[in-house]
């Protein structure tokens, strides 16, 4: 499974509290984990990347392994220690403001 | 035994007022959706418990929730709001053309005839229409072929953001956009024309009475009287007695005729209510002091109304959307300030009293009064 973390205000909107625990089919990338995790809360469509052009929204970023992957393309595959479940993907509201 | 329900929108979240009839003590639930921009919230007039909100976020975008028991519980709905088609452009800041692209819902305006049918007004601006309660969104898409290249951003963004239903007429709409003026449809939505003249705007337009891009900040409607329009331009107070055709000035004695919102005395048409704004930069009342002008002749003539409401060291806005009117005998008005206050008046205006002082700053008041 798939741990997934979402920013504090879309917790709030799926109404989870924790990481979310998905299945997600090989290989795992950016658009893989969101596919699934739109398809299991969809209230989250719009929220993390546009609904029409499947952009990720400026102010959203994508870490895991203490890396950012927000600039990588939605199909390159992620870490290993993401697809196998032992490093969460975070999906992280950007700093922004003063 | 009648009671008031205020559903107020905020830069961090969404409050609900309630009190009875007598408007004397407020209860203040909330915040909810704490955190999230809610520009608007309103309900149905058919079935009151079913209310509408808009949320936004700079981070996550759009959210439109709606609730079946007013307000006590929300759903998530819809918020896929596509443009018709291929979108175009509208004229941008720098002269160029800009493509259209969604950003958020300012208004959202429920039918006067179905609870499930409910419009929103969008930035960049755009009307849609949901008849399965928020679930889907259509664009009305004949509205941008009103000159929409021609319409551009104003300082808060290119946005529709005021929508008024015929409650005589279905098929008859007005709405308004910053900075492209006030349209009128007669037909459903299908086709729209700008209902600008008399407008003037000779500190914004290279031609101070264009057919359309005027600043025009709120329009409001008696429903008695649906051919008369009373509206706050950015600078100017204007109305119309033949829905919009033409537009004559009511500014009159006002300290100052910017301003953002306008509204109609529930029982009185010809009571009209705006707040002077000092300029289009000094977006707070003239001297200091916060006052609501009201006039009874239907603009031309307008009195101060100050008593309760700070008269020394004011400096907050009112936004467009921020002040109702209720439907009791006697009118109550209320308003919301960019400094998070909320005032209420149980007596047309005679008399303020704050409701609540220190919520994040307003967007939008709303009121249902429920019986």
């Amino acid at each position: 499974m798939i741990r997934i973390v979402l920013p504090v205000h879309l917790r709030t909107l799926a109404r989870v509290d924790d990481e979310v625990k998905l299945a997600v089919a090989h290989p795992v990338t950016q658009r893989a984990i969101l596919d699934a995790l739109e398809a299991s809360y969809p209230m989250l469509r719009g929220t993390i990347r546009d609904q029409t052009t499947q952009r990720r929204r400026v102010l959203v970023r994508f870490f895991c392994c203490g890396e950012d992957f927000s600039h990588e393309t939605p199909d390159t595959p992620l870490p290993v220690a993401v697809a196998n479940g032992t490093e969460p993907f975070f999906i992280v509201g950007a700093m922004a403001g003063g | 035994m009648s009671s008031v329900r205020l559903l107020v929108g905020t830069r961090k979240g969404a409050f609900v007022l309630t009190s009875d009839g007598q408007r004397a003590q407020w209860k203040v639930s909330g915040p909810h959706f704490a955190g999230w921009e809610m520009y608007h919230l309103k309900g149905s007039p058919l079935e009151p418990n079913r209310l509408y909100a808009s949320q936004t976020s700079g981070w996550f975008g759009q959210q439109i929730q709606r609730s079946d028991d007013g307000g006590e519980t929300w759903e998530p709905v819809g918020n896929e709001f596509a443009y018709d088609g291929v979108p175009g452009t509208h004229q941008w800041y720098d002269g160029t053309q800009h493509p259209w692209e969604f950003k958020r819902v300012w208004h959202l305006e429920p039918s006067l005839t179905d609870p499930d049918t409910v419009y929103a007004g969008v930035e960049d601006a755009a009307l849609f229409r949901s008849t399965d309660g928020g679930k889907t969104w259509q664009e009305l898409a004949g509205l941008r072929e009103a000159k929409g290249k021609l319409w551009q951003p104003g300082a808060g963004g290119m946005c529709l953001h005021t929508i008024v239903l015929d409650p005589t007429n279905p098929d008859r709409i007005f709405v308004a956009i910053s900075a492209a003026g006030a349209f009128r449809t007669d037909d459903g939505g299908k086709t729209w024309q700008p209902i600008n003249r008399g407008l003037k705007s000779p500190h914004e337009l290279p031609d101070p009475t264009a057919e359309v891009g005027h600043c025009v900040h709120r329009i409001a409607m008696h429903p008695s009287r649906p051919g008369t329009l009373f509206m706050q331009k950015h600078w100017d107070v204007m109305r119309s007695d033949n829905a919009g055709d033409n537009w004559t000035e009511v500014s009159g004695n006002l300290p100052s005729d910017f301003g953002f919102p306008i509204d109609v005395h529930v029982n009185e048409p010809e009571t009209i209510y705006v707040v002077p704004i000092k300029s289009d930069s000094e977006h707070f009342p003239p001297d200091g002091k916060l006052r609501v002008y009201r006039s009874r002749t239907g603009g031309n003539e307008w009195e101060a109304l100050t008593k309760g409401l700070p008269q020394s060291d004011c400096y907050v806005n009112v936004l467009r959307d921020a002040m109702a009117v209720d439907s009791l005998d006697e009118c109550g008005v209320y308003f919301g300030t960019t400094g998070g206050q909320v005032y209420g008046s149980a007596d047309s205006g005679d008399t303020w009293t704050p409701l609540v002082r220190d919520l994040p700053a307003v967007l939008s008041v709303e009121v249902q009064t429920l019986r």
